[in-house]
């Protein structure tokens, strides 16, 4: 079984999934949905379980890329090339893992249109997965827009009252960064004549050219991350989408823009990267204490938690920037963990919204009373938002706040400020939501956490506790990758330092 | 390399089949009556399929006819696209006809004529066999944009474009008699050597460019020549208008490259500001105007001026890439333009066809296979990956980028940024918005043209690697020497 391509069949097995969903009858009652729901559950857990094997045959030793596949595509040295990395293998897992969440948090609550949402959800599978694997600029670009096609289509059909400005917004504003990107992508290739990553990893390019390719996939990335100022379009998106929806948005679409710093812009545009640090640190900062601020003030449960999401995010690239080992591997790890709290706590949004169909947060109070499974499991997934330790929360911040300390303190002192911020706007929520008197009368006769509910929830929370005082199975698995990413970095940029000298001499 | 008049006379094989048979159908729809129609359109199709044939089978490279004609692999790229767009739209007829009374004869041999003028034009290596290629293809459009003699909308769409038309050949002939009074030949080699041996560029021969470029850029609809368009789209039948957007486009740019790339390429940084302007123009143009427009017909106009201004951004970069983007965007417009007229002509409900967009709200929901064709479709025009559109777009930047025309790439991708929101629209009218009732279920020819380009839009990321090779072989005709 070691011969097989193994990255690509975890990829387009939920294309194959999809394919079998659109052969089967949507009829509104009876076998045919259920079937659906089945096949789409069925595929998802075995591309999880598939996707594992992976994890199991990756070296953690290695800082190069593994499991490689190429087949020729396009003349030209463009190719179909996968491979994983210590970046981006966790991601792919993650990815995995939370799709048959989704699948299952989606159970009841998608009654209108069952076929076309489960295959939208398989195809956004796999072009996310693709977008981790890919090995090629060119795929990787493939993949990445791609994504916008059935996510387009999941909060405009899906969506709340205002998902067609949602949706559109989403998609504009995503298109316009990546085709900046594009050109970037075209640009580059006429200099090194390969698509090939790890070609582009080892080309080095003439620095006056670096600084408009590291702004035009800044422009992507930035959009995507959502970095302040043009976060704008999350918060609609979010609070549009449907649970399942936002729970991959902010579990995996959003770390696209931060996997796509540390896989291009940092290692292949290096001098453009440490003349832009000052300028990604200042928006990382302003991101981390303004929507903080703004998060204070939301009503509304689901844009609370995104207007948290784009501060979190402010740390992955603070940390990212800061160029040492603790700053990149805390990134990392705050991305992955951000999956899982943020995802885990729009799960916990749609749990209620299932009941009440609101998310206004003055709709509810005490739910404590009635639903103590539900309350625990807020809570704790409150708490590792807000970073307390023994969460997965706490371990990205704190090593992303560290490592900007070495370098830039003062930012990293102002950005600390977010830590309480942080903790007013998610406890404030929780007291809210949960605690009180439960005089609510349409309150009073919810039912907590169905088996269903807890079936999805309960693993959310136990590895967000597990990775908050165990993380090292993911750094371990990282370490090599970034020391490597850090090193390139360095030579590329004394290299630069040696040749500006000898210029001036 | 040029050839002597039998060999000549084999090299222009599936002229003279397009020509024989036009003549013979005319001769056969004079007498056939009822179902007569049908088979003279059969019989069409047929005959262009064998034209088809011939260019592929018997490939000659050369020129002919004291280098008035030519041959290569260029040629026969576009010949073949030219020939499927004019041979789908005949089958495209077929239920419409029925449907509306559309039932004239002349219809198909109308088509084939005109195709026998866009073949000519795709071989003509001097501005005379230009020209007369490009008269006979007009004439029979004109008649064609009319067809429809009873209605007033089609008798307007007729007249205005016989107006701009004639005033557009008009200029062309004026830049055509500059370029021979400049340089002392209507030969393509000949006003190349020219140019190349004059002493300094000749205010005159610019002029003369400027008319030439002008009046091709009429028949390809490109701003600021593209105000004909909409009207003619909207106002002819459907299936004259699928005709229109899609084969006169193919021959009009593929003689739009001969004439640059040939004659005037030793002007190249001349003609590419030019080009690199019209380029700008419609890609904006098309992107806004696009987005006001309620009738399919109309924003499909608007889509094509837009589509046209990307292909020339390939023309633009002047390099055997750039020629090679335009091919390939052709291809990839042609097949998608083919589908959506498809769609269009399968818009019917009880009680007649509609154009109107809003009509097709909640399509998703009474058609879903129809919903995803169109969905599938529009992406792809869009320019999103890894739908075919996006491919067009990818190699004509390509070639920008490596040119180093940074301004306009960058114009062109935020271009197609604005024009994403109007193919959106239609997306969030089929899928978003409350179903108005079924659709009348799409017929058999319909469903096949539609079926077959939405696969194609779809799987193109697969076979991009041979069409692209294909591609390359045909761009390699202009810079072999």
């Amino acid at each position: 079984m070691t011969d097989w391509p193994i990255l690509s069949l975890v990829t387009f097995l939920p294309i194959l999934g999809a394919l079998m969903i659109a052969l089967i009858r949507d009829d509104d009652e009876g076998y045919g949905r259920r079937n659906i729901r089945n096949v789409a559950l069925l595929v998802t857990v075995v591309t999880f379980l598939l996707s594992l094997v992976i994890w199991i045959r990756f070296d953690n030793g290695y800082a190069g890329f593994q499991m490689e596949e190429e087949i020729a595509w396009l003349g030209g040295n463009i190719g179909y090339r996968m491979g994983v990395d210590g970046i981006s293998m966790l991601f792919v897992i993650l990815t995995t893992f939370l799709m048959p969440i989704c699948i299952i948090a989606s159970w009841r609550a998608i009654e209108h249109r069952l076929k076309e949402y489960m295959i939208a959800f398989l195809v956004l599978e796999a072009l996310m997965i693709g977008v981790f694997c890919a090995l090629d600029l060119v795929l990787f670009y493939v993949f990445f827009e791609a994504g916008l096609i059935p996510m387009f289509l999941i909060i405009g059909v899906w969506g709340g009252k205002r998902r067609v400005y949602a949706s559109f917004k989403f998609f504009l504003y995503t298109l316009l960064g990546s085709v900046l990107m594009l050109l970037a992508i075209m640009a580059m290739y006429g200099m090194a004549g390969t698509t090939d990553i790890r070609e582009l990893l080892a080309y080095d390019f003439p620095a006056e050219m670096q600084t408009w390719l590291w702004l035009a996939f800044f422009a992507s990335f930035a959009v995507k991350m959502p970095m302040w100022p043009v976060h704008t379009w999350l918060p609609d998106a979010h609070v549009e989408a449907p649970t399942a929806g936002s729970v991959l948005l902010a579990g995996i679409l959003l770390k696209m823009g931060g996997y796509g710093f540390l896989r291009f812009s940092l290692p292949m545009f290096p001098d453009a990267s440490v003349f832009f640090q000052p300028m990604v640190m200042a928006l990382s900062v302003v991101a981390i204490v303004y929507t903080s601020l703004v998060a204070l003030m939301q009503e509304d449960m689901k844009k609370l938690i995104a207007y948290s999401s784009v501060a979190h995010m402010g740390y992955v690239t603070m940390g990212i920037f800061a160029f040492n080992e603790w700053g990149v591997q805390g990134a990392i790890f705050q991305m992955l963990s951000h999956g899982l709290v943020s995802g885990a706590l729009f799960l916990c949004v749609g749990v209620v919204y299932d009941r009440m169909h609101t998310r206004e947060i003055a709709a509810y109070g005490g739910l404590v009373n009635n639903m103590p499974k539900y309350a625990v499991a807020f809570l704790i997934l409150t708490m590792a938002n807000v970073g307390l330790p023994g969460t997965s929360g706490f371990v990205g911040e704190f090593l992303t706040l560290l490592g900007t300390f070495q370098t830039q303190p003062w930012y990293a002192a102002i950005a600390t400020l977010g830590v309480i911020l942080s903790a007013a706007y998610a406890l404030w929520l929780y007291r809210r939501v949960v605690y009180g008197k439960l005089d609510k009368e349409s309150l009073k006769g919810l039912v907590d956490l169905s088996s269903r509910e807890r079936f999805i929830l309960y693993p959310l929370v136990a590895l967000v506790i597990l990775f908050g005082v165990w993380p090292m199975p993911i750094f371990d698995v990282m370490a090599a990758s970034v020391d490597q990413l850090l090193n390139e970095i360095e030579r590329a940029v004394s290299d630069g330092a040696q040749a500006a000298a000898l210029l001036q001499r | 390399m040029s050839i002597d008049l039998n060999s000549g006379l084999i090299a222009l094989a599936p002229e003279l089949v397009i020509v024989l048979g036009a003549v013979s159908l005319l001769m056969i729809g004079v007498f056939a009556t009822g179902s007569g129609v049908r088979i003279v359109n059969g019989l069409a199709v047929a005959i262009l399929i064998f034209a088809g044939a011939l260019v592929i089978l018997m490939p000659t490279d050369g020129t002919a006819f004291n280098d008035a004609f030519v041959s290569d692999s260029f040629t026969r790229f576009m010949k073949i696209l030219t020939l499927i767009g004019s041979a789908v739209t005949l089958v495209m007829s077929v239920g419409f006809a029925k449907a509306e009374r559309f039932d004239k004869f002349e219809f198909p041999v109308l088509i084939m004529l005109a195709t026998l003028g866009m073949m000519f034009m795709i071989s003509a290596n001097s501005m005379l066999s230009l020209y007369m290629g490009l008269e006979l293809q007009s004439l029979a459009l004109y008649v064609v944009a009319a067809i429809n003699r009873d209605s007033v909308r089609a008798t307007e769409a007729g007249l205005k474009y016989f107006v701009l038309g004639a005033l557009s050949s008009g200029m062309l002939l004026y830049g055509i008699s500059l370029v021979y009074g400049y340089t002392g030949t209507v030969e393509f080699e000949g006003i190349a050597a020219a140019v190349t041996n004059g002493e300094e560029r000749q205010l005159g021969l610019l002029f003369g460019l400027v008319f030439v470029l002008a009046g091709l850029a009429f028949k390809i609809s490109a701003v600021p020549f593209h105000m004909w368009t909409p009207d003619v789209y909207e106002g002819a039948p459907t299936p004259v208008t699928a005709f229109f957007a899609a084969a006169p486009k193919m021959a009009a740019m593929a003689l739009l490259v001969r004439v640059v790339m040939d004659a005037f390429e030793p002007l190249t940084s001349d003609w590419q500001q030019i080009v690199a302007f019209i380029a700008i123009a419609s890609m904006v143009l098309g992107s806004f105007a696009a987005i006001g427009q309620s009738n399919i017909k109309r924003l499909m106009a608007y889509s094509s001026i837009g589509h046209m201004g990307f292909a020339l951004v390939g023309l633009a970069a002047g390099t055997q890439a750039g020629v090679r983007g335009v091919a390939i965007y052709m291809l990839i417009y042609l097949a998608m333009t083919l589908g959506a007229f498809a769609f269009i002509l399968a818009m019917r409900r009880k009680g007649g066809n509609f154009e109107n967009i809003s009509d097709l709200a909640g399509l998703s929901s009474t058609n879903p296979l129809m919903a995803t064709a169109l969905t599938v479709l529009m992406f792809s025009l869009a320019g999103i990956p890894p739908l075919a559109g996006f491919w067009a777009k990818w190699y004509v930047f390509l070639a920008a980028i490596e040119a180093d025309l940074y301004a306009l790439a960058i114009i062109g991708v935020i271009a197609s940024v604005v024009g994403a929101f109007y193919y959106l629209r239609i997306i969030k009218i089929m899928w978003f918005d409350e179903p108005l009732g079924r659709l009348e279920p799409v017929q058999g020819e319909l469903g096949t043209v539609l079926g077959v380009s939405t696969v194609f839009t779809l799987l193109y990321v697969i076979v991009a690697g041979p069409v692209e090779a294909y591609a390359e072989v045909a761009a390699r005709a202009f810079f072999a020497g």
